[in-house]
């Protein structure tokens, strides 16, 4: 066990990937020499080499193009995508090609490329360096979509991702890169896909998160504590495929939901989760489902406190619920 | 060309000699090309009877697809768009397997998920064909970067039309070819015509071939009625490759003799003057006629050759109506290498739709 911050955490993944498997290699922009704007790749082209670890030209579309081909060849790419506000160039790659080669081929060409990014706010990064866009993707079958919160998942969850069979869309918190630490296993640690985390046992209500609010739900946790509310907090960790089951069981153990994400809140991931709750734990809930999620607007600059959920907003939620029944 | 401006296929303009096809393999190019013509004619005449929902032909092209998969090895990976018949049987895919794809039954191999022509075979390094256009062009840069990794002596080779020269790929595509000096051969049939928009207001450049300049590496404009022109630029396109050399851009300058696809009807854009024209170049008889020029072919012997693709047309077709339609859940089968709990429940909910009746194939 070492203490790693989450990039680091991340940074530790890739070596251990890169390490094991020759096939593995990294490509984005100013991932070489420049060891990634957020130093996650820091380190790798000196002990890999400029033909494992790729600084390609500004083009999304010409990272994740090359890198299914990489990924048709037998190659198990990992492509960076500075911040996931400028994946735009590359979703008709990632979207009509590789969400769909495995499908469209009859499973004669399994397509499998990683592709990390930065993404999220509460960087002072305005409209183009903090969007949550998660949602467009898991709307895409054929796209495993998965987001640590911790440094241990971010290591774990890599390493999986980069030994999966499926494309995988590997977000990162950004926001949290640098302000959560933890323990994080030395080696060749797998965190498995499709199993949600619960972070925290409660009785009263289910908090219910990812990424970067993971932390935010559990500050709310613990002034709900203080409140006498017992708040279960669930980290989905990977969004496709989801973690249905635990999802429903903590619901129908608490009788209350509340979602919490950044994303916009119109067609966001947490109006999936409340429409799942619906269909299949509606006789377990004492009260609505609610959300506290970004607002249905562009991602502002000067204000981006008030748009980010915080654990403020959280608590008055969970006491509106509460209220509620 | 814009319409009613028709003007021949130009000349070879890609330098040096001509490296010429064999008498076998030039017999055996016209074989593929007479088969390929076959398959369009009846193929059009089925899906206006209904029994494939879509076509693509390839008519006009043969030259240009045959000529260039005939100077690649089975080794060698083919990044197809989606008009490249011609190709697929040159590197030797079976009419049945192709019949089976247009039919979308349960031998297809791509399980009836694609429309006709939308086709990929694994085995022949024939990579699964896409409607977007030009995508596949960056994923043949791809690919030979990979192939370098691991030390492979091949070349990959897009294939892609004048229209998908101005798609977001093409200029990626190129860049990092150019950039990380790819073993990639990109193949771009100039077919006259995007859809509607003709090739002059495709790009103001004067010829497709000339952007490669802008990358950094050679463009030739070759004759794609040219079965020997199209089949020497591509050998000494893939010599470069293989020796270091780096990318290729070939353009070959052909004509889409039907519609662009049996949703398009041409004449509300083009002449068929300027169709009558092109025609006199037609690279079936070109072939045809070098053929005869060198005692290879008479007249019977073509009757028969021209009889023999038609039956064997037919023949794949009969075997392909006979196989039995894809079974109905299998298109919830291949998003994932396994399915998801949640395709799970969705398999057992059509499963049961369709048990009761609520739901029919």
């Amino acid at each position: 066990m070492t203490e790693l911050t989450l990039v680091q955490a991340v940074n530790r993944g890739l070596h251990e990937a890169m390490r094991g498997d020759s096939d593995v290699l990294v490509l984005g922009e100013d991932v070489g020499v420049n060891g990634g704007v957020f130093r996650a790749t820091d380190g790798l082209l000196k002990e890999f080499g400029e033909s494992r670890v790729i600084d390609t030209p500004l083009s999304e579309t010409g990272i994740i193009g090359t890198a299914i081909g990489m990924a048709l060849y037998g190659l198990k790419p990992v492509a960076e995508i500075q911040f996931l506000d400028f994946i735009y160039p590359a979703f008709d790659q990632i979207v009509s090609e590789l969400a769909k080669f495995r499908y469209r081929s009859g499973g004669q060409y399994p397509c499998h490329v990683v592709i990390r990014s930065p993404y999220g706010g509460g960087i002072r990064g305005g409209l183009y360096h903090s969007q949550s866009t998660e949602a467009y993707f898991c709307h895409t079958a054929g796209l495993k979509v998965v987001i640590p919160s911790t440094p241990a998942d971010a290591k774990g969850m890599l390493l999986t991702a980069v030994h999966d069979e499926d494309p995988v869309m590997f977000l990162e918190p950004k926001r949290i890169y640098r302000s959560v630490s933890g323990e994080v296993p030395e080696g060749d640690v797998r965190v498995p896909f499709g199993k949600a985390r619960q972070v925290r046992e409660g009785n009263d209500v289910s908090l219910i998160a990812y990424g970067a609010m993971v932390p935010v739900v559990s500050e709310a946790a613990d002034k709900l504590a203080g409140d006498g509310v017992s708040a279960e907090v669930l980290d989905l960790r990977t969004l496709v495929p989801l973690d249905e089951a635990a999802l429903l069981s903590s619901v129908e153990k608490t009788g209350r939901a509340v979602i919490v994400h950044e994303a916009a809140r119109f067609c966001g991931v947490g109006g999936e989760l409340a429409a799942l709750l619906a269909e299949k734990a509606l006789y377990s809930l004492k009260a609505p489902v609610a959300r506290v999620t970004g607002y249905d607007t562009p991602f502002p600059y000067a204000l981006e406190n008030l748009y980010l959920p915080n654990a403020d907003r959280v608590v008055h939620a969970v006491r509106a619920t509460m209220k509620a029944g | 060309m814009s319409s009613g401006e028709a003007a021949p296929a130009p000349h070879s303009k890609s330098g040096g000699s001509t490296i010429l096809l064999g008498p076998a393999e030039r017999l055996a190019a016209y074989r593929a090309m007479l088969l390929s013509r076959a398959t369009d004619e009846r193929c059009i005449s089925l899906q206006r009877q209904g029994r494939i929902g879509f076509y693509v032909p390839a008519s006009g092209q043969e030259a240009a697809q045959v000529g260039s998969a005939l100077a690649l090895t089975k080794e060698d990976w083919v990044f197809p768009a989606y008009r490249e018949l011609g190709v697929a049987l040159a590197r030797g895919v079976p009419l049945e397997l192709l019949l089976d794809q247009f039919m979308g039954n349960a031998s297809d191999l791509c399980k009836g998920r694609q429309m006709p022509n939308h086709y990929g075979f694994r085995q022949f390094r024939f990579v699964s064909a896409s409607s977007p256009i030009g995508t596949q062009i960056t994923q043949a840069v791809g690919a030979a970067m990979a192939a370098r990794h691991r030390k492979d002596p091949i070349a990959t080779i897009a294939y892609f039309g004048d229209g998908a020269t101005s798609s977001n790929d093409f200029h990626a595509g190129l860049n990092f070819a150019g950039v990380f000096h790819a073993p990639t051969v990109f193949f771009c049939q100039n077919n006259q015509w995007a859809i509607s928009l003709p090739r002059e207001k495709q790009t103001r450049s004067a010829t497709l071939a000339e952007k490669a300049q802008a990358y950094g590496f050679p463009g030739v404009v070759v004759d794609g009625t040219d079965l020997d022109a199209v089949y020497s630029a591509v050998v000494e396109a893939r010599r470069r490759a293989l020796g270091g050399e780096g990318p290729t851009l070939i353009e070959a300058q052909v004509y889409r003799f039907g519609p662009h696809s049996t949703s398009d009807d041409p004449r509300r854009y083009r002449m068929d003057s300027e169709v009558a024209q092109w025609k006199e170049n037609d690279p079936v008889k070109r072939v045809r006629e070098q053929l005869v020029a060198a005692g290879q072919l008479d007249d019977a012997r073509d009757k028969m050759m021209v009889e023999a693709a038609r039956a064997e047309v037919a023949r794949a077709l009969e075997l392909a109506e006979k196989v039995h339609p894809v079974e109905p859940g299998s298109f919830l089968d291949d998003v994932f290498a396994a399915p998801t709990p949640r395709l799970s429940e969705e398999r057992a909910e059509l499963d049961a739709l369709l048990r009761e009746g609520v739901v029919r194939p």
